[in-house]
């Protein structure tokens, strides 16, 4: 029981973190020039209304009294009104986070289906023209721009091969997942180009570690010994490189949303700087940035529970 | 590598990835210094009589809906993009070592206070903090390198402060000390130097990160501005032309990803032959 106890202790680490998040976002959006009242009511800025908001948000107070107010109405799940699509930030987060955690969640997975088999192929075959050859393409592939990328798979798989859709979200599950291949492949390629390079180097460790050799002596194959001792123990600094690289792979997604028009939050942001809807830069900024802190969070506790040897 | 493995009677063996490296930097350097006289046409010189034209002899990098030379772009877009990498480092590795090692010699509640600040600025996803602060000081380069300085130092202050914390306790600070040489000059002239070392291999591979984040904000409209040749609008440009003129799009990318692999084959060189891993 002893190691899980940081699972309640945790958490109270994250509060400071938290609200160091909402202080820069405070300090960002109030960096603008004009009176937020105005920013925050957008089109629907008559007299009374911006003497309401004054009012709630004690925009009359010292600038700490402020970011109190501020405070406290993120607890009551307000942040503002969207200028452009005139509803609730809140909800229009709500509305768009589908298309972007399937976005995260697809190209995860093709990630991990990409970068295991050739970790593995250049980890076991080590100094071979293989290990070299992944590892060149392997290096070749952080340089990937991400928004190139998924054109050049439009390119070739929409445009030549007319394999799938150029762009947009589709209807229906079927619809969708045919949607998304190609975002997911885009991120995915990108990512995988980490993962592999990382994987390798902790297989290639675990390959030649006292377990892996205690378990040849007992007789078993080469084979077994890697599917069972090498590549569970290799796969958990995985998942927290994965954590690590949470911000990466957000800032991708905001990329990749634009390139093929993913009705996604990333796409929100971006139209919400160009239209200078700061409500939304404001709220999208908060949400991306929490969920960060709640994947690394999560990916904690998946590592103490896969490794017991872990102590946090 | 052991201390000391390097001696003036003994040749150094460059690394293979760090020759590579340099060349394709160096190659780099020379289109963007020459540009005016390597690019055979005018980078933004229009010539609505040839939009839209497939390589050739004339245009080997074919020509765009504006009948521009998209070979002589790509050269002047070296120009630029190297720049925006070049100090885009610059300002992160100024700001971050030297708040870095400020915050490791100190100790104490500096050290607290710029240790949770780099906290939660890592806690943000680095587009996205990046994004936000360009949303507010408006679209363009400028704004790229303020984002960039202001997002960027935390890699460089906790790496120094972890080398800071070490080379503190070691015997040729302590002989320092004893010398009665200020906290200055011990931080600055003794461990600053030899700190430096990890900063400077990890600042390589942070160029790659900086061309990858300064073409993607200029490819999304909110860096450099058209019709500067610059590799991200140029591929932001050709999208619409996809369906048609696939080498609009194709040859700015590929020569991101060359100059990207010249950066990552220096770090990786310099870090095999410096003994630094990341």
């Amino acid at each position: 029981m002893d190691r899980f106890r940081f699972v309640l202790y945790r958490p109270l680490q994250l509060l400071p973190v938290l609200l160091g998040i909402s202080i820069i976002t405070f300090v960002l959006i109030r960096s603008i020039p004009g009176d937020p009242a105005r920013l925050l009511l957008g089109t629907k800025s008559t007299p009374e209304a911006i003497a309401r908001i004054r009012a709630q948000f004690g925009l009359d107070e010292p600038l700490w009294v402020q970011y109190l107010y501020f405070l406290k109405n993120l607890f009551n799940g307000e942040m503002g009104t969207s200028i452009l699509y005139r509803i609730d930030v809140v909800r229009l987060i709500g509305e768009r986070i589908g298309p972007t955690l399937s976005l995260v969640l697809g190209s995860v997975i093709l990630a991990i289906a990409i970068a295991v088999p050739l970790a593995t192929a250049a980890a076991r075959n080590r100094g071979s023209l293989i290990d070299h050859t992944i590892r060149i393409i392997s290096t070749a592939g952080l340089g990937f721009p991400a928004f190139w990328l998924g054109i050049m798979l439009i390119i070739l798989f929409s445009v030549k091969f007319d394999m799938f859709p150029v762009s947009g979200y589709g209807d229906g599950f079927a619809d969708r997942l045919h949607h998304m291949v190609l975002p997911c492949l885009t991120v995915a390629l990108a990512l995988s180009a980490v993962l592999t390079r990382n994987l390798r180097a902790s297989m290639i460790a675990e390959l030649s570690s006292d377990h892996a050799t205690a378990a040849r002596a007992r007789g078993l194959p080469e084979g077994m010994v890697f599917w069972r001792h090498v590549l569970p123990n290799s796969l958990v600094p995985t998942i927290n490189l994965l954590a690590v690289n949470i911000g990466w792979l957000i800032g991708g997604t905001v990329v990749v949303e634009t390139v093929f028009s993913l009705p996604g939050m990333g796409q929100l942001l971006v139209r919400g700087i160009f239209t200078r809807d700061y409500m939304v830069v404001q709220g999208v900024a908060m949400a991306f940035a929490c969920a960060a802190v709640l994947i690394n969070f999560l990916a904690d506790i998946l590592t103490a529970a896969a490794d017991p040897r872990v102590k946090i | 590598m052991k201390a000391g493995s390097i001696s003036l009677a003994m040749p150094v063996r460059l690394p293979v990835p760090l020759i590579l490296g340099l060349c394709i930097i160096g190659g780099a350097v020379i289109l963007a210094l020459f540009a005016p006289f390597i690019a055979p046409y005018d980078p933004i010189l229009q010539d609505t009589t040839n939009t839209l034209k497939p390589p050739s002899r004339a245009h080997p990098f074919g020509t765009d809906n504006f009948g521009r030379d998209v070979f002589s772009r790509v050269i002047w877009g070296t120009r630029v993009d190297l720049q925006m990498g070049l100090i885009g480092v610059l300002f992160p590795f100024i700001i971050g070592n030297t708040i870095g090692a400020i915050s490791g010699y100190v100790g104490g509640i500096v050290d607290t206070i710029f240790m949770r600040i780099v906290d939660i600025v890592l806690a943000f996803p680095f587009l996205v903090l990046m994004l936000a602060i360009i949303a507010i000081l408006g679209p363009g380069i400028g704004s790229f390198y303020i984002a960039m300085a202001l997002v960027g130092w935390v890699s460089y202050a906790r790496l120094i402060r972890a080398q800071t914390l070490v080379l503190k306790h070691s015997d040729f600070v302590t002989a320092a000390r004893s010398l009665g040489f200020s906290h200055g000059r011990i931080m600055f002239r003794h461990i600053v130097p030899n700190a430096l070392v990890a900063s400077i291999v990890f600042s390589m591979s942070d160029v790659v990160l900086v061309i990858l984040s300064g073409a993607a904000v200029s490819y999304l409209g909110l860096g450099v501005q058209p019709p500067t040749a610059e590799w991200g609008i140029m591929i932001a440009e050709g999208q619409n032309f996809i369906t048609t003129a696939w080498w609009i799009t194709t040859f700015p990318g590929l020569a991101i990803v060359a100059l990207a692999f010249g950066f990552s084959m220096m770090a990786d060189g310099l870090g095999e032959l410096l003994g630094v891993r990341e």
